[in-house]
C-alpha cells in the first residue's frame, strides 16, 4: 500500500485513497456524517473558536504533527497508518510464523469487526462523554488540552471507520454508520462498554478517566497492534503515539491537583483542605478507586473463552508479543485468584484464557507507575500520605469477582458490611457536588482555579500564559 | 467426555413454583409473566456454572412446571410473557460446558424434553387460549432466541447491541438442538437464504435488520420497550379470549404426586413403573378408573387434581420421564393396563361432552394428548401387552396404539378385549397432526372409521382381524411368545433399534413437529457424535478452551 502522504485531498492520509475511487467515494460520504455529529455531539460552546492544536500530517517519528490555530470543525481528520514492515509475520497463536494478512482471513471477518467495532465506538463514546467540560475549564491551556485529547479521539474514530469501510463491506460501512448512531449514556442507543455511558462531569474525572480509561485504551492498542490483520496493527501503532498525550494530560493534570492540595496543606496545616477551596487528599483517593476500577472492567473477563480465540486466530495478542519467549502459550497456565466457596484460592487457568488478565497486568503495573510519580509529591514534601491503587477485585463489574465484595485490600466482605463502607472508598454525592462547586471557568491565559496548579511548561514550547484557545 | 454409566443421582420431574430457583411467575389481570433468573450455581450436575441465563435441564424442568401450572392454575391468564429478569442478557440458550460434559444419552434426552416443553408452548397458544410473547431486553442466543421462536410474537429491544443469534454452527460445530433452524423457516418463514446467512453469523443479527428478515417481530427502543411489550401481550390476551371463551373461573391446583420410590419400581397411585434390570426391560402398568366419572366440568372440577383421568396421565408423564432419563439401559418397555374397560369408556363420554364448555375437561384431554405424545417420542421400544384384567379401551388404548407392536391374548372366551370410543378418533392427535388410528391404517383409511364404528368390545380374533393388535395368540402360545419376543428385541442394538423405530412411528405427512424430533434424532444426533464436534479436538470439545478445534473436511 502507498504510504506517499497526501495532505491536499478531502481527506488528508497516506493509504492512497486517490488511487482507490471505491474506497474515497465512501469516506467522502461518511465525512459529512462525522462533521454533523461533531457539531451536535462534540465540544460544546466551542466550535467556532480557534483553538491552538496538533494535526497529524505524518508518520515519522519527530516531525509527524503540525501545530496551529484551527477551528475544530476545520480541523484535518486523516488516515495514517504506519508504514508497513516487510515480510511482517504474524507472531502469536497458531498462525505464528505465517505472513501476516493484508486481506480479512473470511473466518475471522466476525470477531475482527467485533474487535474494531467495540474499539472504534469508545472514540467517539468518550468525545461525548467529555462535551460539556469546555464550560467549567481550570485555565486555557486545560481547556487546549481537552479540545486535543477530542479532536484525536476523533481521528481515532476515522481510522477504525477507514478499517471498516476498507475491508468489511457493507457490513463495515453499516457499522460505521451505526458508530455515530450511538450515544454514551441514552438509554435507547448506549455506547457498547459500560464505563464509556458514564458522563464525565468534572475535571478531576476527567484526568482520572485521562489517567486510567485512556491507558487501558493504550493497552487495548499495543494488544492490536500485534494483529496477524496487518492493516489493523498499523492503524493502532500510529494511534499510539497519540494516545501518549492524552495519557500525560491526565497524569499531569492529577499531580497539579495534588501539588496544589499540599500546597495549601502547608500553608495551613490544621486545617481542612476544603475549607480552601482544594481536593482533600481521601476525595482524590476516591476519583481514583472509582476510575482504577471502571478501567479495569474495560479489560473484559478474567477467563474468557473470547480471548483465547482471539489469541489462538492471531487477532489480538500481548503487549509486546516479540518480549515473551512462547508466542503460542499452549501448555502454559496462569496462576489466578479466584473466589471457591467464599474463599479467594488460587487456580491454574490455561494461559490462552487468561489472555485479557495477562493484558491487565502490564496496565496494573503501569499504573502503579504512574502512583508512584504522583507520590513523588508527598515524599518531596515529607509527608507520609500515599495514594494507592486499590486490590483488583476491588469495586468490579465485569469478570470473576463481579457480584463479590471486596475491600480497597482486595478482602471478601459481606454485600451489606461493603454498602456501609462505600462511601470510605469511592466518591459519594457530598463528594460530587463539592468537587463540582470548585468547577467555575478560568479563561484568561496565565491564569489557574484555585484548586489546580498550573503546569511546569506549556504546549509546543510556549509559557503557560498563552493564548491557547482564542476567546 | 462424560460417561452414560457413571450413574449420576437421578434426575426429578416434579417441582414446585416455591421451590424454583430460576423462574419467577406472576400475575396481573390475564397477563402472566415468567421471568428467566438463573441461578448460576444451582446445577443440576456438576462441572459448570449457568452464566447469562443459559440453561440446563434443571432450569428446563421449572419452566415446563411453570407453564403446566400456567394451564391448570391460572385460567385467568390469556398470555404469557416469557422475559429475563437481568440487565441486557435475555437467555444465553443450552450451557454449553454443560453439554460438553453430558454423555450422549443425556443431551438427546435433554434436547427432546426442553423440544417438548417449546412444543408445548405452541400447544398451548393453538388449543388452550393462552398466547405467549417473548420478551427479548437483550442478548439472546441459541437456545435463549429458540425458546423466543416457540412464543407467538417477539420483541427485541434495540440498543444497538442486542441480538438474536444461532451461533450453533459456527462456534460449536453442532444444530440448535429446539427447533431453531426448523422454526426459523417453517414458522416464521424466513426467507431461506437469509437464514443461511442468520445461521453462520456467530453474533447473530440485531435492529431493524432482525425485523426486516423476520426473525423478531419488532424492534423497540429500550425506553418504549416495555409499554411496547404490554401493548402486545395486551393484544394477544385479547386474541386469545375470543378465541376460546370457556376458559374462565377458578382455577386447579396441581398436586405433588410423591410416588413410593422402591430400587426396582416406582409406585404412583395408578401407575407402576417397574424395572427387569437384568432382562434391561420395564413394565409400566396404568390403572383404569376406580369408579364411574363426575357428572358434567363443574364435578370434575371439584376432584381437582384428583381426577382420575388428570392424575393418572400426569403419573404416565413422570414415569416416562424418569424411565427416559434415569434408565437408559432398559430398551423395552411393555405396556399394561389393569382395571374395568366399561369404566373407560364411561370416562372418556363423559370427558368428551364436558370439554366443549369446560376449560378445566378440555385442559385434562389436552394433557392426556400431550402424555401420550411423549410415549410416542419415546426413544425405547414399546410392547403392548393386553390380557387377563386389563383396561385397552378408547382413551387407553390409545396405548396400545402408541406401541410399536402388540400381543393379545386369546382367551376363547372374549373376556380379553379392547374397544374403541371417540376419543381415539380425533382428540389425541400424534406429532404428526394424524390420529394414530389414521397414523396405522394410512394404506386404507376405512379401516380407521370401520374400527370407530365398531360397536362392543372386540375379542383377540376379531382385534387382530380389525388390524387393532399385531398378534393375538391363543393361551397355549401366549406365555412362550410373548418371551421370545422380549427377549429378541432386547437383544437388538439399541442405536439401530432406535432409528428404525423413529422412522416407522410417523408416517403420513412432515408437521413442523415431526420434523423437529425427525431432524434433531437424525442430525442433530449424528453431529453430536462425529469428531468435527465431540472428538478430541472437535469444536464442542474445545469450546472454552485454549486450543482451536480441527476438522476433517470431507463432506458425506
Amino acid at each position: 500500500m502507498n504510504t506517499k502522504v497526501d495532505l491536499e485531498s478531502r481527506i488528508p492520509n497516506n493509504v492512497g485513497l486517490k488511487e482507490d475511487r471505491r474506497l474515497q467515494r465512501a469516506l467522502e460520504q461518511w465525512q459529512p456524517a462525522f462533521i454533523d455529529w461533531w457539531r451536535q455531539m462534540g465540544p460544546e460552546g466551542f466550535q467556532e473558536k480557534d483553538v491552538y492544536l496538533r494535526t497529524a500530517v505524518s508518520v515519522e517519528s519527530g516531525g509527524w504533527a503540525h501545530f496551529d490555530y484551527v477551528k475544530m470543525p476545520e480541523y484535518r481528520w486523516g488516515i495514517f497508518l504506519e508504514p508497513p514492515v516487510k515480510g511482517r509475520k504474524v507472531g502469536f497463536g497458531d498462525h505464528f510464523g505465517e505472513p501476516a494478512w493484508q486481506e480479512v482471513p473470511g473466518e475471522y471477518r466476525n470477531p475482527l469487526r467485533r474487535i474494531i467495532v467495540t474499539q472504534g465506538d469508545t472514540e467517539p463514546a468518550s468525545v461525548e462523554q467529555q462535551r460539556m467540560l469546555g464550560k467549567t475549564a481550570p485555565s486555557l491551556y486545560d481547556l487546549r488540552n481537552l479540545f486535543q485529547v477530542n479532536v484525536e479521539e476523533g481521528r481515532h474514530l476515522w481510522a477504525m471507520v477507514y478499517l471498516l469501510h476498507t475491508y468489511f463491506g457493507r457490513d463495515g460501512r453499516y457499522e460505521a454508520e451505526e458508530l455515530l448512531a450511538r450515544r454514551s449514556g441514552d438509554a435507547d442507543r448506549p455506547r457498547i462498554l459500560g464505563a464509556f455511558n458514564q458522563p464525565i462531569e468534572n475535571w478531576l474525572d476527567f484526568y482520572m478517566f485521562t489517567t486510567f480509561t485512556d491507558r487501558d485504551g493504550k493497552y487495548q492498542l499495543l494488544a492490536l497492534a500485534e494483529s496477524g490483520f496487518d492493516p489493523l496493527s498499523r492503524t493502532c501503532k500510529f494511534m499510539l503515539t497519540e494516545e501518549a498525550h492524552h495519557m500525560f494530560v491526565g497524569e499531569t493534570g492529577v499531580e497539579r491537583v495534588i501539588r496544589r492540595t499540599v500546597e495549601v496543606m502547608r500553608e495551613h496545616p490544621d486545617d481542612d483542605p476544603r475549607r480552601h477551596g482544594v481536593l482533600d487528599l481521601p476525595t482524590i483517593q476516591k476519583f481514583l478507586n472509582l476510575w482504577f476500577t471502571l478501567s479495569l472492567d474495560l479489560f473484559g473477563g478474567e477467563i474468557s473463552t473470547n480471548a483465547a480465540d482471539f489469541f489462538a486466530n492471531g487477532l489480538k495478542g500481548r503487549h509486546k508479543e516479540e518480549e515473551y519467549d512462547d508466542h503460542l502459550a499452549l501448555d502454559r497456565h496462569y496462576a489466578m485468584k479466584v473466589v471457591k466457596e467464599g474463599k479467594v484460592v488460587e487456580e491454574q487457568v490455561p494461559l490462552r484464557n487468561a489472555m485479557n488478565e495477562v493484558l491487565r497486568d502490564a496496565y496494573v503495573e503501569d499504573d502503579e507507575r504512574c502512583v508512584k510519580k504522583w507520590n513523588r509529591v508527598f515524599e518531596k514534601e515529607g509527608m507520609d500520605f500515599r495514594l494507592r491503587l486499590p486490590s483488583r477485585r476491588f469495586h468490579r463489574h465485569i469478570g470473576i469477582y463481579a457480584g463479590h465484595w471486596f475491600d480497597p485490600d482486595g478482602h471478601l466482605l459481606s454485600e451489606v458490611e461493603w454498602e456501609k463502607r462505600r462511601g470510605q472508598w469511592l466518591p459519594d454525592a457530598r463528594d460530587r457536588s463539592y468537587v463540582q462547586s470548585l468547577m467555575t471557568p478560568v479563561l484568561e491565559p496565565g491564569k489557574v482555579a484555585n484548586w489546580v496548579a498550573p503546569p511546569r511548561v506549556g504546549i509546543n514550547k510556549h509559557p503557560f500564559a498563552w493564548e491557547y484557545v482564542r476567546l | 467426555m462424560a460417561h452414560d454409566n457413571a450413574d449420576p443421582p437421578p434426575v426429578r420431574f416434579e417441582t414446585h413454583p416455591s421451590r424454583y430457583r430460576h423462574w419467577k411467575l406472576s400475575f396481573e389481570g390475564d397477563v402472566a409473566r415468567l421471568r428467566m433468573d438463573v441461578r448460576e450455581d444451582a446445577t443440576l450436575r456438576e462441572g459448570y456454572r449457568l452464566k447469562l441465563n443459559s440453561y440446563d435441564l434443571g432450569v428446563d424442568i421449572e419452566l415446563a412446571d411453570a407453564l403446566q401450572r400456567l394451564r391448570f392454575e391460572h385460567p385467568e391468564t390469556r398470555c404469557v410473557v416469557v422475559e429475563s429478569a437481568r440487565d441486557r442478557i435475555f437467555c444465553a440458550g443450552a450451557n454449553i460446558n454443560m453439554l460438553a460434559t453430558s454423555g450422549h444419552a443425556f443431551k438427546v434426552n435433554f434436547c427432546k424434553f426442553t423440544n417438548e416443553t417449546r412444543i408445548g408452548i405452541e400447544d398451548m397458544s393453538a388449543r388452550s387460549g393462552v398466547k405467549s410473547l417473548a420478551a427479548l431486553n437483550g442478548t439472546c442466543a441459541g437456545g435463549g432466541y429458540e425458546l423466543a421462536l416457540a412464543c407467538d410474537e417477539i420483541v427485541l429491544v434495540e440498543d444497538g447491541n442486542s441480538a438474536v443469534s444461532l451461533p450453533e454452527v459456527p462456534l460449536l460445530a453442532v444444530l440448535p438442538g429446539t427447533g431453531g433452524l426448523t422454526r426459523v423457516v417453517d414458522k416464521r418463514k424466513v426467507r431461506r437464504d437469509r437464514a443461511d446467512v442468520f445461521c453462520t453469523v456467530a453474533e447473530g443479527i440485531k435492529g431493524k435488520r432482525a425485523e426486516e428478515w423476520g426473525l423478531v417481530d419488532e424492534v423497540v427502543p429500550k425506553s418504549r420497550f416495555e409499554a411496547a411489550v404490554a401493548a402486545r401481550a395486551k393484544a394477544l390476551a385479547a386474541r386469545a379470549a375470543a378465541e376460546k371463551p370457556s376458559r374462565r373461573g377458578a382455577g386447579v391446583a396441581l398436586d405433588a404426586l410423591d410416588p413410593a420410590e422402591e430400587a426396582d419400581a416406582v409406585r404412583y397411585r395408578h401407575v407402576t413403573l417397574e424395572l427387569d434390570r437384568r432382562a434391561r426391560t420395564a413394565t409400566l402398568t396404568v390403572k383404569g378408573p376406580g369408579g364411574p366419572p363426575p357428572a358434567g366440568g363443574a364435578a370434575m372440577r371439584a376432584e381437582g387434581a384428583g381426577l382420575w383421568a388428570l392424575r393418572a396421565f400426569r403419573e404416565l408423564d413422570d414415569a416416562l420421564l424418569r424411565l427416559r432419563v434415569n434408565h437408559l439401559e432398559i430398551g423395552l418397555v411393555l405396556l399394561r393396563t389393569s382395571g374395568d374397560p366399561a369404566a373407560v369408556l364411561a370416562w372418556d363420554a363423559a370427558l368428551e361432552a364436558a370439554r366443549k364448555e369446560d376449560w378445566f375437561a378440555d385442559e385434562v384431554v389436552l394433557n392426556m394428548a400431550r402424555t401420550l405424545r411423549r410415549l410416542d417420542l419415546t426413544a425405547k421400544s414399546l410392547f403392548a401387552v393386553v390380557d387377563g384384567g386389563s383396561c385397552f379401551a378408547g382413551s387407553l388404548l390409545e396405548i396400545a396404539l402408541a406401541a410399536d407392536r402388540s400381543y393379545m391374548l386369546d382367551d376363547g372366551d372374549g373376556k380379553v378385549s379392547v374397544s374403541l370410543s371417540p376419543m381415539n378418533g380425533g382428540p389425541f392427535p400424534m406429532s404428526n397432526g394424524l390420529t394414530r388410528l389414521a397414523s396405522r391404517f394410512l394404506a386404507d383409511p376405512t379401516l380407521a372409521e370401520a374400527a370407530l364404528a365398531a360397536k362392543g368390545p372386540l375379542g383377540a380374533p376379531a382385534a387382530e382381524a380389525a388390524g387393532l393388535v399385531t398378534f393375538a395368540l391363543d393361551s397355549i402360545d401366549w406365555e412362550d411368545e410373548v418371551r421370545v419376543a422380549v427377549e429378541e428385541r432386547a437383544s437388538l442394538s439399541p442405536d439401530a433399534l432406535t432409528g428404525m423405530e423413529a422412522n416407522l412411528r410417523w408416517a403420513g405427512a412432515e408437521t413442523m413437529d415431526t420434523k423437529i424430533f425427525g431432524r434433531l434424532t437424525a442430525w442433530q444426533n449424528w453431529i453430536f457424535q462425529r469428531p468435527n464436534a465431540v472428538g478430541d479436538r472437535g469444536a464442542l470439545t474445545m469450546y472454552g478452551k485454549p486450543e482451536r478445534p480441527l476438522f476433517d473436511w470431507k463432506r458425506t
